[in-house]
């Protein structure tokens, strides 16, 4: 089964075949990470672009990695650097780099929807790599790979997603995509930070994360990024903390078998603990390193299924 | 001026209760007889036969977007794309560039009505300086230069202290306080409805009560000032269950809603379209379910397009950084039409929504056909299936989210003055 | 396009006696097993390089590592028209590098496939030599490959298709030629 469509723009559009197929897929390509030589030639002679209009370390250099082990030629474009500053549009940005027959644009944008705006006007695939509080597909991708290494399957599983669900597009393609595999989704978080009818989402909503954590399998920290926002969302960090932080201590009530996860860059201090973070639960590291074959399989599926693309 | 004689139509005039099959003579710009049968040989005869013939279309908020903007929209591109929608009149809110706070301004736009629109326009005034918000226009000169309403149009006066002088200081030239309802801080940075719909797709939500909570906020200031207040585009359950009890204290309080904001849901900004994006925002089924209540029991008694241009290239852009707005003057009345196929409420009901309601709230000397009255018609045929195509659109702008919808029923022939302006497809 | 059987090439027992045959030559060329490693090529030369190892295996007496190649990533017809390969796992748990690689396949064709699994093994590491050992070699080269052991030769037109059934994944052995039917 090839993956039918033109773009990845979120998970909240892929059906459970199309999850399984990507997550297996996945599986292939760590195989190639470990190798001496980490590169296949699978993608030679595709282009792909690395559009990024948000600060990104982690994200981007995954991708470029993964295009690289791919041997797709793959470049950096960030907002710093590109035309936006001069005041193109988005939609001027993508014609232009649409020109020059880019074979994959993979978009971080601040605006949610920006990535299918351009899918709209281009004929190349677009990946989100997250569009302001919408969506972030190949993270959660990456964690339901990691999730399985760990736990085999997602069915049944208790997962607790803590911290700011409302800002978060990690927190929403996480949701869709371990409800619909299956698992008992769990997000707890300030009331402020709780986006209205998420229940509708198929999640149960805490507001103590002792509850949240009662029985869990799994533990998704999100990062709290206050200096962003309008300051009336949360009085402190340091109550943050006491509230919502991860603690080894909180994490008692877990299964005994529990896994830490983070879609990083971490706040040590703020959302998790050091000793949580550094500590045997964590595998943050690993999602690190699925987020590399991950992102493979995604590059290989949407260029495999370019077959089926042009009348989209 | 050539006499015309308007046979055999379905007359409806829900100002004088009227609906039945009759002829009308129009002479010198006015209706000069309206009974059964009616001959003259001077007169041109349009055959109305299986039309409904109606009071002018009055849509009591748009935006021409002159002086200021005029590559949005223009005065004489406004007024056609009114008369191709089947309107004969059209109030035009002051947030132009300049604003209209000033007898020039009014004045600027009537001349450019005068000269180059094929409808009749009237002027809505600013109802503080620059729209600002902070100190009152100087509406007695406006009104004397020809307003029909005073507003800050999408700006809500928020100061409360503020709408207070204005409900007061309007009364002195019985003119309306037309207000955006909207608390701005509760809006915040919102692009969209606050809803499932906000949540699925992680855009900043307006919440109904930043709405209701103006509205609530004006029913107790018209209480204390017994001014003259008009609601624009309400949109909320919460906003109707306000007014209805407003109406029940016998406030001086009437309402408008936009054919968007019964006809769409919050589900629709799925698309990411930004020609779903406007403000107040489409809101939920219940709402819209309310609202359709509200338009049933005559708790609303306009209906006005908000006619919003926008260029194309403004618009096609990410969602939250896309002006708000859409144009209706050309999809209004199918769209109305539809709440009159579907059996929410009558054609005659429906013809009172677009005539002599907000006539009545404008104090205009329109929306009937009385004998006498200026000859402003709308002829509409009902069963005609009509496809939206913003391509063939008379106005300036494309911002639409009902291009490629399948209606029926549509008006064919605008006369103003007794002069028909527009006919099918092609002004006359 | 319906196909039907023109014959049957071979059955489980000279499907057997084929693979014992190769195991020998195996042996008798490399003269004995001494750094021999065997990779089969997904999906049906997997299983056959199994069975060839366990036979060279029960006639030397010694363990022969056996690895398993997807050569998918390789491939060059990745954006063509057509059905998507499913990317599997390639798992060769040893190291390559100066080994004696038998690679092993069903049907030799047109040599992409050997291409693709020349690449792959070579960004594997640097083997002492490649030979390569197929069931059924059908002719039809588009590249300067060739077989070093070969079950069979069978000359066959392009427009016919050669099944091959294998126990494990068929339930059966056997070979057949199939041609269109008209």
């Amino acid at each position: 089964m090839p993956l039918k469509r033109k773009d990845l723009l979120g998970i909240e559009p892929l059906s459970v075949e199309e999850i399984n197929l990507i997550l297996n897929t996945a599986k292939a390509f760590k195989e190639v990470s470990t190798r001496d030589v980490k590169k296949v030639p699978t993608l030679r002679g595709k282009t792909i672009i690395n559009l990024f209009f948000e600060p990104s370390t982690r994200t981007r250099t995954s991708f470029e990695i993964a295009g690289k082990r791919l041997s797709a030629d793959i470049l950096n474009i960030s907002a710093s650097t590109s035309s936006v500053v001069k005041g193109e549009t988005l939609v001027d940005t993508a014609r232009n780099l649409e020109a020059m027959y880019p074979d994959i644009i993979i978009i971080r944008h601040s605006r949610a929807g920006a990535p299918h705006l351009l899918a709209n006007i281009c004929r190349a695939s677009v990946i989100n790599a997250g569009d302001g509080a919408h969506e972030h597909p190949t993270q959660a991708l990456l964690d339901a790979f990691t999730i399985k290494e760990y736990k085999k399957q997602i069915k049944g599983l208790k997962v607790a997603i803590i911290g700011d669900i409302l800002h978060s597009r990690v927190a929403r393609s996480n949701i869709h995509l371990l409800t619909k595999l299956g698992a008992e989704v769990r997000i707890a978080g300030p009331a402020t930070y709780i986006p209205v009818e998420i229940e509708k989402l198929g999640v149960k909503v805490y507001h103590h994360i002792d509850a949240a954590f009662e029985g869990c399998d799994v533990v998704m920290m999100l990062r709290i990024q206050r200096e962003r926002q309008d300051k009336s969302y949360l009085p402190s960090l340091r109550e943050y903390f006491n509230l919502f932080g991860l603690t080894p201590e909180r994490l008692r009530r877990a299964t005994k078998d529990v896994i830490i996860m983070h879609p990083g860059p971490l706040n040590r201090g703020v959302e998790i603990s050091s000793e949580a973070a550094d500590g045997p639960y964590s595998v943050i590291l690993e999602q690190v390193t699925n987020g590399v074959a991950v992102r493979m399989a995604v590059l290989y599926l949407l260029m495999g299924g370019k077959y089926e693309e042009v009348v989209s | 001026m050539k006499k015309l004689l308007v046979k055999k139509g379905r007359v409806i005039d829900p100002a004088n209760n009227l609906d039945e099959h009759l002829d009308l003579l129009i002479a010198d710009g006015k209706i000069a007889q309206v009974g059964k049968q009616l001959e003259d040989k001077e007169a041109q005869i349009i055959d109305a036969q299986g039309l409904i013939v109606a009071p002018g279309f009055i849509d009591m908020h748009c935006h021409l977007r002159e002086p200021g903007r005029e590559d949005e929209e223009t005065i004489e591109s406004g007024c056609r794309a009114a008369a191709a929608g089947g309107f004969t009149s059209v109030a035009c809110m002051p947030n132009t560039e300049p604003p209209n706070d000033s007898q020039s301004v009014t004045e600027f736009i009537l001349k450019q009505a005068a000269e180059k629109g094929i409808v009749n326009v009237f002027p809505i005034g600013a109802a503080t300086k620059g729209l600002l918000g902070e100190e009152l226009a100087e509406i007695g000169e406006l009104k004397e230069t020809g307003i029909v309403a005073v507003s800050d149009d999408g700006n809500p006066i928020y100061n409360g202290n503020l709408m207070r002088k204005a409900l007061e200081y309007t009364g002195m030239f019985d003119l309306p306080v037309i207000d955006h309802c909207e608390d701005r801080e509760l809006s915040a940075h919102g692009v969209m409805n606050e809803g499932y719909y906000s949540t699925l797709l992680g855009l900043p939500g307006i919440p109904a009560a930043a709405e209701e909570i103006m509205v609530a906020r004006n029913i107790i200031l018209t209480a204390l000032t017994k001014g003259q207040l008009h609601i624009a585009h309400i949109s909320t359950k919460g906003s109707v269950e306000l007014l209805k009890w407003a109406k029940a204290q016998v406030l001086r309080i009437t309402a408008e809603v936009t054919p968007h904001h019964f006809t769409l849901t919050d589900k629709e900004v799925c698309s990411y379209d930004t020609n779903t994006k406007m403000n107040p925002p489409l809101r939920s089924t219940e709402d819209v379910d309310a609202i359709l209540q509200g338009i049933k029991d005559g708790t609303i008694d306009a209906i006005a397009t908000d006619h919003a241009p926008h260029r194309r290239d403004e618009k096609n852009v990410e969602y939250a950084d896309a002006p708000f707005g859409i144009i209706g003057l050309e999809t209004a009345v199918p769209l109305a039409l539809g709440l009159v196929n579907r059996g929410v409420i009558s054609i005659s009901r429906m013809i009172a929504m677009f005539t002599i309601n907000p006539a009545s709230i404008l104090k205009i000397e329109r929306g009937t056909l009385s004998p006498g009255a200026v000859a402003d018609m709308t002829l509409l045929n009902l069963s005609e299936r009509v496809k939206i195509d913003v391509n063939s659109f008379q106005s300036k702008s494309r911002n639409s989210p009902f291009h490629g919808w399948e209606l029926k029923g549509r008006a064919i022939i605008t006369i103003v003055g007794g002069k028909v302006v527009w006919s099918a497809k092609h002004i006359i | 396009m319906a196909y039907r059987e023109k014959v049957q090439l071979m059955d489980a027992v000279t499907m057997d006696r084929s693979l014992i045959r190769i195991a020998h030559e195996i042996i008798e060329r490399n003269k004995g097993v001494q750094d021999l490693v065997i990779i089969g090529i997904r999906t049906r030369g997997v299983p056959l390089a199994s069975r060839i190892a366990r036979k060279i295996e029960e006639i030397e007496k010694v363990s022969i590592p056996m690895g398993i190649l997807d050569i998918t990533m390789y491939r060059d017809d990745l954006t063509a028209v057509g059905p998507q390969p499913i990317v599997r796992q390639t798992n060769i748990s040893f190291r390559i590098t100066d080994k004696k690689v038998i690679l092993i396949d069903d049907v030799l064709f047109t040599g992409r496939t050997i291409r693709a699994a020349l690449d792959s093994i070579i960004d594997l590491g640097r083997p002492k030599f490649i030979q390569l050992a197929v069931l059924i070699d059908r002719g039809h080269r588009e590249l300067p490959i060739r077989a070093d052991y070969v079950g069979k030769n069978v000359p066959t037109s392009l427009d016919e298709v050669v099944e091959v059934n294998v126990a494990e994944e068929d339930g059966k052995d056997s070979v057949i030629l199939m041609e269109k039917e008209e």
